[in-house]
């Protein structure tokens, strides 16, 4: 697979992009929408058309699409709830949380996913979408709860590269939720996570799990990572069962997590302290690496702040290229670091960006 | 005739000149306004049709007081102004 070149950058302030250079340098390229919030980004590897989701504060959210070669964004319809009632409740997207290409073979297929947490497909590339009715539908969704946001959202979505009617997502709180018949029916799926804030008698329910973070091997899809807010897991059957890791150091807890496209063994995480105090341990900002599987880790700390340090990554906030050696990274105290040798060691890009909520090669 | 008129912090998404309207209350001239302006639209009124929650409305200097129905009254020659409330940082 090829080597990420640029990255695209979406910060609290605007939309960042940054440049390879033959050098090896990375020089900063075009910003957009400065001044304003964008949540999300995707550069469509099918196409290269680049979409940016806006969560303008007064105004709501937005979605911009680029096509490939053209300099001008220009603004495409927005996941929006269908009209269902007078309630003062009644859902309105507050954010998009996720958004991701469809598979090869859909040309123009997107799935978002959005706090309140409401699944959306688009067949057109943008033009129009609509919400996901079936898992909207599922009762058990009356279960799921805020995870530091007011209502519960879906920032994970993984379209199966063996088949595009294979979807998995990560509902924060919610678990991980399956279809295989492209969005027309969904299960919920296998156990193994444990929420040991809630009850006891709750806490290893499969719908009640929040999830932070779920990612799919390209090259292995039954297995998936997640970071969770209790801990960290593994499935190596395709979400039917969950197995906790417990191995990894400094901690267990974070947002983010990655999998290398072709090596399903080998994983990257951002810890921090734990739920309740979200910051670096002992203030020294590290990732952790795994290579068998989660059965051990490597502390990866050259290039990065070893103290005072403060920064977080968020769930988008760690991305890795299709050859799986090099990784980008940008924290909510806007620092950004880039890796070429899997983690081994970061350059640092700048320390002055605003907050990064998502990162993502182009 | 009423005017209705959305701030400078608005048309920086989207232009939109003071529109002049006939209605009776909120409800009717900012439909009347937005009447044709899809794209605007998103920016005022949520999903469900509701006024945005930083999102404010004055008639004759005076902020509304009716959020959820917009039932305020218009008078010939008010002038109403669509402005975004304070917030975020």
């Amino acid at each position: 697979m090829d080597k990420g070149n640029a990255i695209l950058l979406a910060t609290r302030k605007g939309l960042f992009e940054f440049r390879r250079r033959a050098t090896a340098d990375w020089v900063a390229g075009p910003i957009d929408f400065i001044g304003d919030p964008v949540s999300m980004v995707l550069r469509d590897p099918r196409d290269g058309t680049s979409y940016a989701a806006l969560n303008l504060g007064h105004f709501g959210v937005k979605l911009k699409r680029r096509r490939a070669g053209q300099a001008a964004w220009k603004e495409c319809a927005v996941p929006a709830f269908p009209k269902m009632s007078d309630a003062v409740d009644a859902p309105s997207v507050e954010l998009i949380w996720e958004l991701v290409a469809g598979g090869a073979d859909e040309p123009g297929v997107l799935w978002a996913g959005t706090i309140p947490g409401g699944l959306f497909r688009s067949g057109d590339g943008g033009e129009s979408w609509t919400l996901n009715q079936a898992l909207w539908d599922r009762p058990e969704r009356s279960q799921w709860c805020g995870g530091g946001y007011d209502s519960p959202g879906i920032h994970s979505v993984c379209v199966d590269p063996r088949s595009s009617r294979h979807v998995t997502v990560g509902v924060s709180t919610g678990g991980v939720w399956q279809s295989f018949d492209g969005g027309e029916s969904w299960a919920l799926g296998g156990g193994g996570m444990n929420a040991g804030y809630l009850p006891a008698s709750r806490a290893d329910d499969p719908g009640m799990q929040d999830v932070h973070r779920l990612v799919q091997c390209e090259a292995a899809p039954d297995i998936l990572w997640v970071q969770h807010h209790c801990g960290m897991y593994r499935s190596t059957d395709g979400a039917a069962s969950w197995q906790e890791i417990t191995m990894a150091r400094p901690s267990n807890f974070g947002f983010a997590v990655a999998v290398h496209p072709r090596d399903p063994q080998t994983a990257w995480f951002v810890p921090a302290v734990r739920d309740n105090c979200r910051i670096p341990v002992d203030g020294r900002f590290v990732v952790t690496r795994t290579k068998d599987g989660g059965n051990s880790f490597e502390v990866l700390s050259e290039g990065l702040p070893q103290g005072p340090a403060y920064d977080l990554v968020y769930r988008h906030g760690l991305a890795i290229d299709g050859s799986g050696e090099r990784l980008a990274m940008g924290s909510t105290t806007g620092g950004f670091w880039i890796s070429e040798n899997g983690g081994n060691s970061w350059q640092c890009i700048s320390v002055h960006l605003p907050p990064a909520y998502c990162l993502q090669f182009g | 005739m009423a005017t209705v008129e959305f701030a400078a912090a608005i048309q920086r998404h989207v232009a939109c000149p003071i529109q002049q309207v006939t209605a009776p209350t909120v409800r009717r001239a900012l439909a009347a306004a937005l009447l044709g302006r899809d794209e605007l639209r998103g920016y005022i009124l949520d999903d469900q049709g509701r006024l945005r929650k930083h999102v404010a409305i004055f008639v004759d200097g005076a902020m509304i007081r009716d959020r959820r129905n917009l039932g305020d009254p218009v008078a010939d020659g008010s002038e109403v102004f669509v402005v975004q409330a304070l917030s975020g940082g």
